[in-house]
C-alpha cells in the first residue's frame, strides 16, 4: 500500500467515525471490484492534485485580496506581461496532466477489455424495468421495482432500500468475470452498479458490453441513470454476489421455475384465475403509464377503463398489447410476457373498472395470435 | 461608414443629445428599434424576465427534491421542469444576456456608431420571444411541456406529443437569432473599430464576443441539422435515429455534442471577456497577458471541436476513441488554467477596491474554478463512466454556469449599469445581493459533488433515503439562491429609475472608450468616430 494510498485510507476512517458524517454518503460507494477501486483511487489522486493546485492559486489570490487593496493604501504596480512566467505556467500544468493521464489510460484499457467471460448475461432495458438473460444457461427474466406504490406517494413508511430494491435481483458468483451485453427495447436506458464500477447505456438496436468482477459477496444496488421517460427513477438494479454453490442452487430453482411457467401456457385458466393473475401482470407492466385505476393520464396515456380497445373487439386488443403501438411509448409485450400472462392481463383489462365485457380469454388464443403476429413483427427476444 | 458618421454629428450639433431622429414613443419604439442600445436592454430584460421563469422551475424541482417520496409532481411532469429549466436557462437567459452585453457594449468599446445591421439586429431579438412562447406555451398543451431532457435524446424525444415539434421549431428560432446576431458582431468588430484601435488593442470583451461568434455560425447549422432529422423521424418515417430503419440513435449524439460543447464555450466566452474588463478597473492595473489572453480563448474555441465524445464515454466506444477524446479534454485545462493565472496575476501588486462587479468578478474566478477542477475529473474517463449522468455532472456545470456565466451577467451588469442608466446603483443592494447568491448558489451545488460520488442519478423525482440530508441542504440553498435574486431585481428597477448621477469615467480605474461617454450614453454616440493612439 502507497503512502497516499495509506492517507487516504486514514482520511476516510477518520472521517467514519465522526458521529455526524455517519448518516452523510459523500464519496464514491466502498469498490467491491478491481475496476471500481482503479476509479476509486484515480479519482483520489485527482482530488489531491485539484486541492493541491487549488490551495496554490487561491493562496496567492487571497494573500494579493488581502495586501494589495487601496483600503491599506498599496499603490498599483504597472507590469502586464512576463513571457518567462507566461511559458513556465503554461508548460507546468501539461506536465502534471500528462502524469494523471497515464494511471487513467490504464484503466481505460482494463476497463474496455471484456474477454475471457466466465458468464455472459445479456440485459435488456425496457421502459421501465431490466430483463436479464443467463447466455449460457438459458434462464430469463424480468426485474422490476418492488417498493410498494403507497411509501412512494407517502401513506406508508418507506423501508430500507426504498427505491433501489427488486422483485428478482441479477444473481452471479463471486470472483467470477462476469460479460454484460446491454441493449435495449425501447429508448436509451444505462446500467449502472456503483460499487461494481460497470456503466453502459443500453441503446436500442445495439448491443454493447460490459464487465465486471465481484471480489464480495453481497448485494449491490444501482439505478438506470439514462433518462428514459417518466419512470426513469423507478428502474433500479440490484445484484446478488453469491457463493458458487448458491449460484447453482439459484439456477436450478430458476429453470425449475421456467418449466412450470411454460406449462401454463398451455392449461385453461376460468375468469377468477386469469382476473387475478392479470391483476399481478397490470401492476407490473401496465399501471405505471395507465395507471391502477386504468384512467391513464390524460394527453400522455390513454385510459383503458372504457377505452375502445379494451371495450371492442377482443382480438384487436390482443394484437395491440402484443405489437405495442410503434412512435409512443406503448411496447410490444408479445416478446416479453407468456401467453398465460398476456391472456391473463387482456382479461383483467376487459373485466376491470368500467369494462364490463366478461371475456375470458386464454393462453391458446394468444399461441393462436402469435403465429401470424410473429410473421409480421418478430419478438424482441 | 466615416462620411455618414460625419452627416449625422452635424445635425447633432443643432438638435441636442437626442439626434434627429427621435425615436417613436411606447410599444412602437420597441418593435421597430434598430439602436443598438435599445436592443441591448430589450436583450437583457428578456432575460431577466426568463431568469425568473426558469428559476421558479428550478425553486419547484428543489422543493420536490426536499424530502424521498413524490410530494409536489408527478414524474412526468418533474421531467418537463428539468427539461424546461435546462432549455430556457441556456437559450433564454444566458445567450440573450451576453447578447445584450454585445449590443450594448462592441459599439462602445470600439466607438462606432451602431452595429453593422441594425435592421437584423433588430429581428434577431424579436424572433426570440416568439420561440420564448412556442417552449412556455407548450406546458398548456395535452400532454404538457418537453419532457425528453435539453439534450433531446432519441428514441425518447420521438415518443413525445406535439410539444416536442413545438421545441424543435422553437430551437430552430433561437438558432436563427444566434446566427444573425454573430454576423453582426463580427461584421462590426472586423470592419467598424475607431481608427487606431487595431485588433490587438481592443478590449477582451470584443475579442471573446469575436470568437463566440464564429463558435455560433459554425455550430448552430449542426444543432439545426440533428433537430431537422428529429422532426422528420417524428414525423415524416424517416428512420436517421431509428435502428429498426436502418440509423443509429448514438449518431444523434454525436451530432448534438458536436454542437453542444462549442456551445459549452459559447456561454463561458464572453463571461471571461466581462471579468477581464472588470478585474484590471478595481485592481487599477493593466490587464495582465492580454495577448496569452487572446490565444488561450482561441485555443479553447478550436479544441472545443474535438472534444465532443467525452460526453457520451458511457456510450460505449472503442478505447482508443476515450483515449483520444480523454486526452483532448484535459487539454483544454492548459488555456483555461492561463487565463486564472493572467486574473490573478492582475490583481497581484494591484491596487484593490470591492465594489460589487469586483466581488462578482472574484466570486466568478474562485467558483469557476472549482467548477473547471470537477470538469478535470470528469475529463478522466474512467471516473466520468463512474460518473456520468450523476448529480456529479449536475454541480460540475451548475458551478460553470452559475457561480461562471451568471455571475459573470451579474458582474457586467453592475459595472455598466451607471453607464447605461446614468445612475449609481445601490452599493448596499448589492453587496447584499451578492453575498446571498454566493453563500446560497455553494449552498445548492456544493452537496451535489457528494450527492453524485454516493450515486444519486441526476433527473429522478425520487431518490433513496440515503441521499436525504444533501438534498435538504441543496433545496435550503436553492431558495435561498432564489430569493436572493429578487433583490437584485429592486437594484437595476431603482437605477433606471433614479439615483445618484453617475459620472462619466463611473469607476475610478476604468479605462476604454465607453467611460469617454457621458453617463448615461446618449441615443446615439460616436457618430464621429474617435481616434485611438
Amino acid at each position: 500500500m502507497s503512502i497516499r494510498q495509506r492517507a487516504v485510507m486514514a482520511g476516510t476512517a477518520w472521517a467514519a467515525s465522526q458521529p455526524v458524517w455517519a448518516e452523510y454518503a459523500y464519496n464514491l460507494q466502498i469498490p467491491a471490484s478491481k475496476v471500481a477501486q482503479d476509479v476509486f483511487d484515480l479519482h483520489n489522486l485527482i482530488m489531491l492534485v485539484c486541492l493541491g493546485i487549488f490551495i496554490v492559486v487561491f493562496g496567492a489570490m487571497f494573500y494579493s485580496l488581502l495586501k494589495h487593496r487601496k483600503s491599506v493604501g498599496h499603490k498599483a504596480a504597472h507590469f502586464h506581461e512576463n513571457t518567462t512566467v507566461e511559458v513556465i505556467w503554461t508548460v507546468i500544468p501539461f506536465v502534471i496532466l500528462m502524469g494523471m493521464a497515464y494511471p487513467a489510460a490504464k484503466v481505460v484499457i482494463d476497463m474496455k477489455d471484456t474477454s475471457n467471460p466466465d458468464i455472459s448475461i445479456k440485459v435488456t432495458g425496457y421502459q421501465w424495468k431490466w430483463g436479464y438473460t443467463y447466455l449460457n444457461d438459458g434462464v430469463s427474466f424480468y426485474s422490476t421495482l418492488s417498493t410498494p406504490r403507497d411509501q412512494i406517494e407517502g401513506t406508508a413508511a418507506k423501508g430500507e432500500h426504498y427505491l433501489l430494491e427488486v422483485d428478482e435481483p441479477m444473481v452471479v458468483p463471486v470472483g467470477k468475470r462476469v460479460r454484460l451485453l446491454i441493449t435495449a427495447n425501447d429508448v436509451i436506458h444505462s446500467w449502472w452498479v456503483p460499487a461494481l464500477g460497470a456503466k453502459q447505456d443500453a441503446i436500442p438496436g445495439f448491443i454493447r458490453d460490459s464487465w465486471f468482477k465481484a471480489d464480495k459477496i453481497g448485494t449491490y444496488r444501482g439505478q438506470c441513470v439514462e433518462l428514459c421517460g417518466k419512470d426513469h427513477g423507478f428502474m433500479p438494479i440490484v445484484v446478488e454476489v453469491v457463493s458458487e454453490a448458491d449460484y447453482k442452487i439459484w439456477l436450478d430453482k430458476k429453470k425449475g421455475a421456467a418449466t412450470t411457467a411454460a406449462a401454463d401456457d398451455s392449461k385453461t385458466f376460468d375468469q377468477a384465475e386469469l382476473m387475478a393473475r392479470g391483476e399481478k401482470v397490470y401492476a407490473g407492466n401496465c399501471a405505471a403509464c395507465h395507471q391502477a385505476n386504468g384512467m391513464g393520464l390524460p394527453g400522455a396515456f390513454p385510459a383503458i377503463s372504457g377505452s375502445k380497445v379494451a371495450t371492442g373487439p377482443v382480438d384487436a386488443h390482443i394484437a395491440l398489447v402484443m405489437n405495442g403501438r410503434p412512435g409512443t411509448a406503448m411496447a410490444a409485450f408479445g416478446g416479453q410476457l407468456s401467453d398465460a400472462d398476456i391472456a391473463a392481463v387482456v382479461t383483467y383489462q376487459r373485466n376491470a373498472w368500467d369494462n364490463k365485457t366478461g371475456d375470458a380469454v386464454q393462453p391458446a388464443q394468444i399461441a393462436a395470435a402469435r403465429g401470424g403476429a410473429e410473421a409480421a413483427a418478430p419478438a424482441a427476444q | 461608414m466615416t462620411d455618414a458618421a460625419h452627416a449625422h454629428s452635424h445635425d447633432d450639433h443643432s438638435h441636442g443629445d437626442h439626434g434627429h431622429h427621435a425615436p417613436p414613443s411606447g410599444m412602437m419604439r420597441w418593435l421597430t428599434t434598430t439602436n443598438h442600445k435599445d436592443i441591448g436592454s430589450l436583450y437583457l430584460w428578456f432575460a431577466l424576465i426568463m431568469l425568473f421563469t426558469a428559476g421558479s422551475m428550478a425553486l419547484l424541482i428543489r422543493a420536490e427534491l426536499f424530502q424521498p417520496g413524490l410530494q409536489l409532481t408527478n414524474p412526468d411532469f418533474f421531467n418537463q421542469l428539468t427539461t424546461m429549466h435546462g432549455l430556457i436557462m441556456i437559450f433564454g437567459v444566458i445567450m440573450p444576456a451576453f447578447s445584450g452585453f454585445a449590443n450594448w457594449q462592441i459599439p462602445l468599446m470600439l466607438g462606432a456608431p451602431d452595429m453593422a445591421f441594425p435592421r437584423m439586429n433588430n429581428w434577431a431579438f424579436w424572433i426570440l420571444p416568439v420561440a420564448a412562447i412556442l417552449l412556455m406555451g407548450s406546458f398548456l398543451l395535452p400532454g404538457g411541456a418537453v419532457a425528453g431532457g435539453w439534450t433531446m435524446y432519441p428514441p425518447l424525444f420521438i415518443q413525445g406529443g406535439i410539444s416536442y415539434d413545438l421545441t424543435i421549431l422553437a430551437v430552430h428560432i433561437m438558432g436563427l437569432s444566434s446566427i444573425m446576431g454573430s454576423i453582426n458582431i463580427i461584421t462590426t468588430v472586423l470592419n467598424m473599430r475607431a481608427p487606431g484601435l487595431t485588433l490587438m488593442k481592443m478590449p477582451l470583451f470584443c475579442w471573446t464576443w469575436l470568437i463566440t461568434a464564429y463558435l455560433l455560425i459554425a455550430t448552430m447549422p449542426v444543432l439545426a441539422g440533428a433537430v431537422t432529422m428529429l422532426l422528420t423521424d417524428r414525423n415524416f418515417g424517416t428512420s436517421f435515429f431509428n435502428a429498426a430503419g436502418g440509423g443509429d440513435p448514438v449518431m444523434f449524439q454525436h451530432i448534438f455534442w458536436f454542437f453542444a460543447h462549442p456551445e459549452v464555450y459559447i456561454l463561458i466566452l464572453p463571461a471571461f471577456g466581462i471579468v477581464s474588463s472588470i478585474i484590471p478597473t478595481f485592481a487599477r492595473k493593466p490587464l495582465f497577458g492580454y495577448a496569452s489572453m487572446v490565444y488561450a480563448t482561441a485555443s479553447i474555441a478550436i479544441l472545443s471541436f474535438i472534444v465532443w465524445a467525452h460526453h457520451m464515454f458511457s456510450v460505449g466506444m472503442p478505447a482508443a476513441a476515450q483515449l483520444f477524446f480523454m486526452f483532448s479534454t484535459m487539454l483544454i485545462a492548459v488555456p483555461t488554467g492561463v487565463k486564472v493565472f493572467n486574473w490573478v496575476a492582475t490583481m497581484w501588486k494591484g491596487s484593490m477596491t470591492f465594489e460589487t462587479p469586483m466581488l462578482f468578478a472574484i466570486a466568478f474566478v474562485c467558483l469557476f474554478t472549482i467548477g473547471g477542477f470537477s470538469g478535470l475529473v470528469l475529463a478522466i474517463a474512467p471516473v466520468d463512466i463512474q460518473l456520468h449522468d450523476t448529480y456529479y455532472v449536475v454541480a460540475h456545470f451548475h458551478y460553470v454556469l452559475v457561480s461562471g456565466a451568471l455571475f459573470s451577467i451579474f458582474a457586467g451588469i453592475y459595472y455598466w449599469l451607471p453607464k447605461w442608466s446614468g445612475h449609481m446603483y445601490d452599493e448596499t443592494l448589492g453587496k447584499w445581493h451578492f453575498w446571498l447568491s454566493v453563500i446560497g448558489m455553494n449552498i445548492v451545488f456544493f452537496p451535489m459533488h457528494f450527492l453524485g460520488l454516493a450515486g444519486m442519478p441526476r433527473r429522478i423525482p425520487d431518490y433513496a433515503l440515503q441521499f436525504t440530508e444533501f438534498n435538504q441542504i441543496a433545496t435550503y440553498g436553492a431558495f435561498i439562491f432564489g430569493f436572493s435574486q429578487l433583490i437584485f431585481l429592486v437594484v437595476v428597477l431603482k437605477a433606471a429609475r433614479g439615483g445618484v448621477r453617475a459620472t462619466d469615467r463611473v469607476w475610478e480605474g476604468a479605462e476604454g472608450l465607453e467611460w469617454t461617454l457621458p453617463s448615461p450614453a446618449p441615443y446615439h454616440t460616436f457618430e464621429t468616430a474617435p481616434v485611438v493612439k
